[in-house]
This record gives C-alpha cells, structure tokens and sequence, in this order.
C-alpha cells in the first residue's frame, strides 16, 4: 500500500540496479570466457590481456590439431546418436501417445527413472561392463551411453508431439480410403514433425555437451570436445580451454533463442537437462 | 488383452529394452557391488571404507546441493514472481530475456567458465575492486565450496525459473486482481495466492536439480578438486586412479541415499496433495 504512496522514482532505480546486477552476473563469466578464448598473454595481476590475438584459434583450427579431430569425433557420436535414439523413440512415443498397452505405468516410470535418480552410478558400472566386453575407448560404446541418456527427452517429446496431433485428421484421412500406413505417413507423422525436429536437436546437443559418460566410457581413445576442454583446462591452457568452450556455447545458445519455435513451454518445461 | 494393445507394448520394446539395459541394470548392479565382498559373500566393509575416507565429502556434498538448491528456489521464485506481478512492461521484458541464457549451456562449459570468472585475477574480483567494494589486497579466489555454489546455481537457477514461471503464468488472473483491487501488496499475491498454487511446479524443478546436481562431476572436478570435495569426485578418483569398484559403488549408493531423501519429501508432497484433493 504505501509503496503506491511514496514517489515512483525509488523505485525506478532499484529496478535498474538489479536487472544491471543480474546483466553483470549472467554476461560476466560468459565475457570472461571470450576474452579468455582471444587473450594472446594475460598475468596477474592485469585486468585486461596485455596482448590479444588469434594464435590459440589457429592452434585450434589447424587441420591436423586435436580440436579439429574432436570436433570431428563429437559431430559424428552426436549424429549417430540420434540416429539411434530417433529409431527407437519415435515408436515409442507414438505408441505412448496413443496406444493402449499392457503395464503402462510402469513403462512411463521407467522413462522417468533416469531424470529422477543421479546417473554417476550407472556411467561408472557401464563402464566396468564395457571394459570386459572390449567396448570403452570406441565410437560405439559411447553412442550407447549417451543414448540411453538422450532416450528418455526424446520419448517424452515425440509422445508430446504425438499427442498433440489431432485425431480427427487421421481419422478423415482413414475414412477417405487411406491404407494405416499411408494416413501416418501423410498425416500423422508430418503433424507431429516440428516436435520430432526438436527432439533430435535436442538429443544432438545434449550427446555434443556430454562429459560424464563420455569421461568413464570413452577414455583413452575416444576425445570429444568436452574431454577436450576439460583436458586443456586442467592442464592450465585456458586459452584453448575457453576457445573450445565456446565452440559447445554457440550451439546451446542458437538452440535457447529458438526452441520456443518448436516446443511450446508446457513440452520445454520436461526438458532441460 | 487384445492384440491392439500388445502392439503398443511392442512398438515401445526397443527402447524400453535400451533403457533396461543400459540404466537399470548398471543401476542394480551399483547396489549389488557395493555389498559384495572379495569371496562374493555379503559385507559392509565397502561401507565402512567409504564412510571412514568420505564422511566429510559426504556431509560436504549435501550442504553444497541443499544450500544450492535452497538458493536456486529463492532466484526462481524472485525472478517468476516478477515476471507473473511485475508492473513495469520493460522491465518484466527485458528480465524474461536476461534469465534464460544459462538454460542450455552444459555443465562443464559453466564450470570452465566459472573457472575463469571467480578465480582470484578473475573478472568478478576486478570489478569489485574497480568499484571500490573490494580492497585489491584481499581479493581472494572463491574456488572453493563457493564456487561451486555458485556454478550449479548460475546454470540451474534458470531451468527452475521457466518451470515456475511456467505454472505462476496459468495462475487465474481474476484471483490475482481481485486481491490487488483489495489491497493486498503484491509480496502478499505473491506468497499467499501466486506462489501456493506453484508451489508443485517448484518442488518438481528443485527436486530435478537437486538429482542432477549430486551426479555432476565436472563442477566439483573443475573448481575444487581437493578434499573436502563433493562424493563425485571420490568416485571418479577411486575408480581412475584404484581401480576401486566396490568403494566407488559404495559412494554411489550414498549420494543415491541423498537423492532419495530428496525424491522422498517430493513423492511426500506429491501424496498428501493427492489425499487433499
């Protein structure tokens, strides 16, 4: 009530002071971190780099650099990823969505349980198993993992997106003589399409950021771009630590300005891990 | 059962069986593990290796992720709260553009770049003291605990904000005018009529966070190796540097404890309100 009363202006300005606090606290790290990536010498107790270059970029990109091979290694374990993971979830939602099907709650619950139970325990006993079976250090063991971790978003979105196509459409399109497979494939799947677009990106991004799994499964052979970053950031190279870094930033943030282009809020709202 | 509903179940096999195979079971041979001793009888002694070595990290661990998430609800509730009640248009926009930058950035890029930003020559220490808040000669590096804290809230605390922000927007807005146009302030909305009906939205985020923050390994790794360090640290080091199973599974089974303790005050929750209802 009586903050009605007293002159607007106070108010104004503690406004102002917290969203420029906020600013500073989510662009600050991420400012630090560029200036990091071009920093060419930097030594305490300078504010600044007293040198800026593009050195560390040329080491980054040169062709027969590491940062080259694991960006190359990252890509195709994301891609396959979702291959895999796609191949598995789109019938698994679909049949979710709008199947009935014998202990169906426990089905859910057991696309529930990885979001709900901390996943160090199942990376470290895989890779105890992946060992005897000759599969840690190679491409596919590693595919495995991160699909088993990008599985569950992605049956969870593509029941969603099932879900929201609407039934009266399939149901025209049956009445109208069309055989089941063509109705699903002419109606129903491409309804459902943007939803099934973003769960792969989603999938993608989240096998590309991937470190935990890829720590126990994929050593020693297999390096992508978080082992990579984490490498040369233990290492003390925090110009090649901080390059690489926002080589993973770039993706995440393009995928945060758009997801709301496919996925409405409520679908968003399962997401983000 | 007809044949329909056997199809359903059939089209949902092959990723059932992935989830199976490579999360269950790793799961349940976790816990099987860490009872098993050297002549595959039952034992505790796993146990009482881990708790002798660890219990520090492991009080260490759960006041890290109860402080981070205890933070985590406050940002979220602050920031959705202005967003829902705000009265400045600008202002709720441009805080809806602000909040969301962390939302998908992974782990340990948050972590690398926390490494940089809190160190003791790092950004934060420099603006401080560029404002005169901070004596250049007490500028310390907050890799430690703090660190920590605040790389999981920084990362998390936007994650949980969209969630709340989510359910405070379908609050009925008739509810919210009518006690404004009684007089009531908007803390007053906020708490006794925005954030009530919430409040199930905010335990499922902090829930998931707390989870997600207890099995992160490259935050505690990356800002604060050394002991006293968070359980995820321990089971790695176990595993890479003794070849250690049982002890490692031993860890695991405890930090699965904590996320139980979490998992249960929500399932708690979640079925007094069932009973209410």
């Amino acid at each position: 009530m009586t903050a009605t009363l007293r002159p607007r202006w106070p108010d104004a300005i503690a406004r102002t002071v917290v969203v420029l606090l906020l600013a500073f606290v989510i662009f600050g790290p991420l400012a630090n971190l560029v200036l990091w990536a071009f920093a060419e010498r930097w030594y305490f107790p300078n504010k600044l780099p007293q040198e800026f270059g593009l050195a560390f970029w040329k080491r980054v990109f040169d062709p027969r650099g590491n940062a080259v091979a694991s960006l190359g290694t990252s890509v195709a374990i994301a891609s396959l990823t979702v291959a895999v993971t796609l191949a598995v979830a789109i019938p698994a939602g679909y049949a979710l969505a709008r199947l009935r099907m014998p202990g169906r709650i426990l089905v859910l619950l057991v696309f529930l349980l990885p979001q709900a139970v901390p996943n160090l325990p199942v990376y470290v006993n895989i890779a105890r198993v992946f060992y005897e079976l000759g599969l840690n250090g190679t491409v596919l063991g590693v595919v495995l993992v991160h699909t088993a971790h990008g599985l569950v978003l992605a049956v969870w979105i593509a029941s969603a997106a099932f879900a929201a196509v609407d039934v009266s459409l399939e149901e025209a399109a049956r009445n109208l003589g069309a055989s089941p497979w063509r109705c699903w494939t002419t109606v129903t799947l491409p309804l459902a399409l943007p939803g099934l677009i973003a769960s792969a990106i989603f999938v993608f991004l989240d096998s590309l950021d991937e470190f935990t799994g890829t720590y126990f499964v994929g050593v020693p052979d297999v390096t992508t771009l978080p082992l990579l970053m984490f490498n040369a950031s233990m290492g003390g190279n925090y110009q090649i630590a901080s390059i690489t870094a926002l080589l993973l930033l770039v993706p995440s943030i393009l995928f945060m300005l758009l997801v709301e282009r496919f996925l409405k809020a409520d679908v968003l709202a399962m997401i983000g891990r | 059962m007809n044949e329909r509903s056997w199809a359903g179940l059939a089209l949902a096999l092959p990723a059932l069986l992935v989830v199976v195979t490579f999360f269950v079971a790793p799961l349940l041979m976790s816990a099987v593990l860490a009872f098993r001793g050297k002549d595959g009888g039952l034992t505790l002694m796993h146990f009482e290796k881990a708790i002798e070595f660890y219990s520090t990290d492991l009080l260490f661990s759960g006041a890290i992720v109860l402080v981070s998430t205890a933070a985590i609800g406050a940002i979220a509730v602050a920031i959705a709260g202005y967003l829902t009640l705000g009265e400045n248009p600008r202002t709720v926009a441009i805080l809806r553009w602000l909040y969301r930058w962390p939302l998908f950035i992974p782990f340990i890029v948050t972590a690398q770049v926390m490494r940089t930003f809190l160190a003791k020559n790092g950004m934060l220490n420099h603006v401080l003291t560029g404002v005169g808040l901070l004596d250049p000669l007490q500028a310390q590096s907050l890799l430690d605990w703090r660190g920590i804290v605040v790389a999981f809230v920084w990362k998390q605390a936007p994650f949980v904000t969209l969630l709340v922000a989510g359910a405070m927007a379908a609050v009925d807005r008739q509810h919210i005018e009518a006690a404004r146009n009684l007089g009531a302030s908007r803390w007053r909305v906020l708490f006794e009529i925005v954030l009530p009906q919430s409040r199930r939205t905010l335990m499922v985020g902090l829930v998931l966070s707390f989870v997600t923050m207890l099995s992160v390994l490259s935050v505690p790794l990356m800002i604060n190796p050394n002991s006293p360090t968070m359980l995820t640290v321990d089971i790695a080091y176990r595993i890479n540097s003794h070849g250690d199973y049982a002890v490692a599974n031993a860890l695991c089974l405890m930090s699965l404890a904590l996320a139980s303790l979490g998992a249960w005050f929500y399932l708690r929750e979640a079925a007094r309100k069932a009973d209410g209802a």
